[in-house]
């Protein structure tokens, strides 16, 4: 008997190996990192203390990035929850093959290495870029927009790679939605944009809402983007961390900020799953037969 | 006087006419069903009268005016849906007002009409609940609420009883019924459930590939099927074909049998008459008698359905349960019925009486 009931975690041993060996482990030494010393000429010493923490909630540089780190993602969010419903809203509304077509041009950019997606960005975003011409052409703006290094072009630029995540979490909403509904809303009187504002929109926002949450988890840890279009000028929590462990090899403290970073993702996460639970919990609930 | 007025209504999709020049008109107050197998066109009969398809041609009218004209969203028709298609996000007043409020009636007003409406329906003290707080009976009466409440013209119901189980959809056609008489809204009801269509209209129109079959009485089409189509799909029957017909009198087999009164001239070659099983019964030998050996029986609870094998095939045979003894399977029977409960049905040609 004992034997059967083991056979379950024994089958699942290899899983949770590598789960613990890559994930667990890791995480665990970057606790462990973010409470211990660090010495310029001796690195890493033994033995637990506050001081990092104590170093980065002291300082107001990094305030300041954390500031910026949260404020990106808020914007971003904000975009990527208006466009991707937006879109997801166009979307099923198309009929195929339009629909299956401009749903693969949306998720597009999940198959391209975010990276080279940035630096094409990059290209655009240039003062002698393509964006810049243009709008200078059309006669639209005198001088060029400063998009390289400037809140605004990480912001474009993270919209982009995030709004599919809404899109998706929309799309599977609107899927659950009986198309009847609609036309009992028009048959009641309602206009097109009322049945979307009234109806639609309504229905869709628990997808909405759980877009918008990924998309803010992302955007907060967002690394390659903010490292390429932000540089060193625009510095966030991912790559502030990253030169801490890199540049000025300072582990502890780098590893402090990861920390801290996680920690900021994982209450905001469970936070607005509780209330986006609480809040749907009689319109979703199983029909009391 | 005719309020809503179908003409040579017509909806083609391709080649394929699902709806194929139908011509119907209804009384204020009057409940009509359009009843039918689906893809029949009921279905896209009542969307083209709500707006959702637009005809390909014929014209639709209500007390004279042009329905066509008028968008979906401006006909003000109240509409229930299969699925009820109540909105999942709104409390049951919110979706009681919703066409109140698009029609901008004032709050005070709203309220005291939702109320009016719930007591109608019998949902008071339901009115804060969620759509899916609420059983499929109390989901079909909000919906019927949400469509009555904005006082329509017409009332469209969409297979309204489908979703519900048996002894809940006759309590609510009941409780339709009642309702529908006591505003006195003229209603159309597409419904493929002939019982449902039977006990609930003043008129069944029995449609068929796009077209009417017969346009009734609910008793009247079932007792007198027009088509061979009606008395298949409304209730069960036994058709035997004719052999001969000598003045008034039929040879079926090896029955010789009195034809009722204006039946004779009515039977083309190849027509068969039709007998409903439950009004074929147990009697002695002759020559009105078929000989029968029960080759089945399944109890009902109030009925008894037997199949019996006779010289003219397989008959279907329906028995009151009055308690008594009934014969089991083998046993030999002879089945009699009387000569007017006895119909002529076209044969397989389609020509119509």
């Amino acid at each position: 008997m004992s034997q059967h009931r083991a056979g379950p975690y024994w089958l699942s041993a290899p899983a949770l190996a590598v789960y613990a060996a890559f994930l667990v482990v890791p995480l665990a030494s970057i606790g462990l990192i973010s409470f211990q010393h660090f010495e310029f000429y001796g690195g890493i010493q033994p033995g637990l203390t506050l001081e990092n923490y104590r170093a980065v909630l002291g300082d107001s540089y990094y305030w300041e990035i954390f500031g910026r780190t949260f404020a990106i993602a808020a914007l971003v969010t904000v975009f990527c929850a208006v466009l991707g419903t937006l879109e997801a809203i166009v979307l099923y509304r198309m009929r195929d093959p339009w629909r299956s077509l401009f749903l693969l041009v949306v998720l597009g950019p999940l198959l391209i290495s975010v990276v080279v997606r940035t630096l094409g960005w990059a290209l655009l975003f240039g003062s002698t870029g393509l964006i810049n011409k243009a709008l200078q052409t059309l006669g639209l703006i005198a001088e060029p927009i400063q998009f390289m290094y400037s809140t605004t072009g990480v912001v474009i630029a993270l919209v982009h790679v995030l709004v599919p995540f809404v899109v998706i979490s929309v799309w599977a909403s609107l899927q659950k939605m009986d198309p009847a509904v609609e036309r009992a809303a028009i048959s009641l009187g309602a206009s097109q944009l009322t049945v979307v504002r009234r109806v639609v929109v309504p229905l869709a926002m628990p997808g909405i809402l759980a877009g918008s949450v990924i998309v803010f988890a992302l955007a907060a840890s967002a690394f390659a983007t903010p490292a390429i279009i932000g540089g060193r000028r625009l510095k966030v929590i991912a790559t502030a961390a990253y030169d801490e462990f890199l540049n000025t090899l300072n582990w502890p403290l780098g590893a402090s900020l990861a920390v801290l970073l996680l920690l900021a993702n994982v209450i905001l996460l469970y936070t607005s799953n509780r209330l986006i639970e609480r809040r749907y919990k009689a319109v979703f609930a199983e029909s009391a037969a | 006087m005719s309020h809503l007025v179908l003409d040579n209504l017509s909806k083609r999709y391709g080649e394929h006419f699902a709806v194929d020049g139908v011509s119907l008109s209804i009384a204020q107050g009057e409940f009509v069903s359009l009843l039918g197998p689906s893809g029949c066109g009921k279905t896209t009969t009542l969307q083209m009268i709500a707006g959702f398809v637009e005809p390909t041609s014929g014209s639709i009218r209500i007390d004279g005016r042009d329905l066509l004209v008028v968008p979906a969203a401006k006909r003000g028709l109240g509409i229930v849906f299969q699925n009820y298609a109540l909105f999942p996000h709104l409390s049951v007043t919110d979706n009681i007002s919703f066409g109140l409020e698009m029609r901008q009636v004032a709050k005070p007003e709203r309220a005291r009409r939702v109320a009016e409406t719930l007591e109608l329906v019998g949902l008071t003290g339901l009115s804060a609940r969620y759509p899916a707080q609420l059983s499929g009976g109390q989901q079909q009466r909000v919906a019927l609420a949400r469509a009555l409440v904005i006082q329509p013209e017409l009332l469209l119901l969409d297979e309204p009883l489908s979703n519900l189980d048996a002894k809940l959809r006759e309590e609510m056609q009941v409780e339709m019924s009642r309702i529908q008489r006591t505003i006195g809204i003229t209603t159309l009801m597409v419904t493929h459930d002939q019982a449902e269509a039977l006990a609930l209209s003043d008129r069944v129109v029995v449609m068929n590939a796009g077209r009417i079959e017969q346009d009734g009485l609910p008793l009247d089409a079932y007792e007198n099927p027009a088509t061979g189509f009606v008395c298949d799909f409304l209730g069960k029957s036994n058709r035997f074909p004719i052999d001969r017909i000598d003045g008034a009198t039929a040879q079926i087999g090896p029955l010789t049998l009195q034809l009722p009164a204006g039946i004779a001239q009515r039977l083309q070659p190849g027509a068969r008459v039709l007998v409903r099983p439950e009004k074929i019964g147990f009697g002695p030998v002759g020559s009105a008698a078929l000989p029968a050996t029960v080759s089945s029986r399944v109890f009902q609870g109030d009925h008894w359905l037997y199949q019996f094998d006779t010289p003219l095939g397989n008959v279907l045979v329906i028995r009151q349960n009055d308690g008594g003894l009934q014969p089991a399977a083998g046993e030999i029977v002879n089945l009699v019925w009387r000569a007017e409960d006895m119909r002529a049905v076209p044969g397989d040609s389609l020509a119509q009486t």
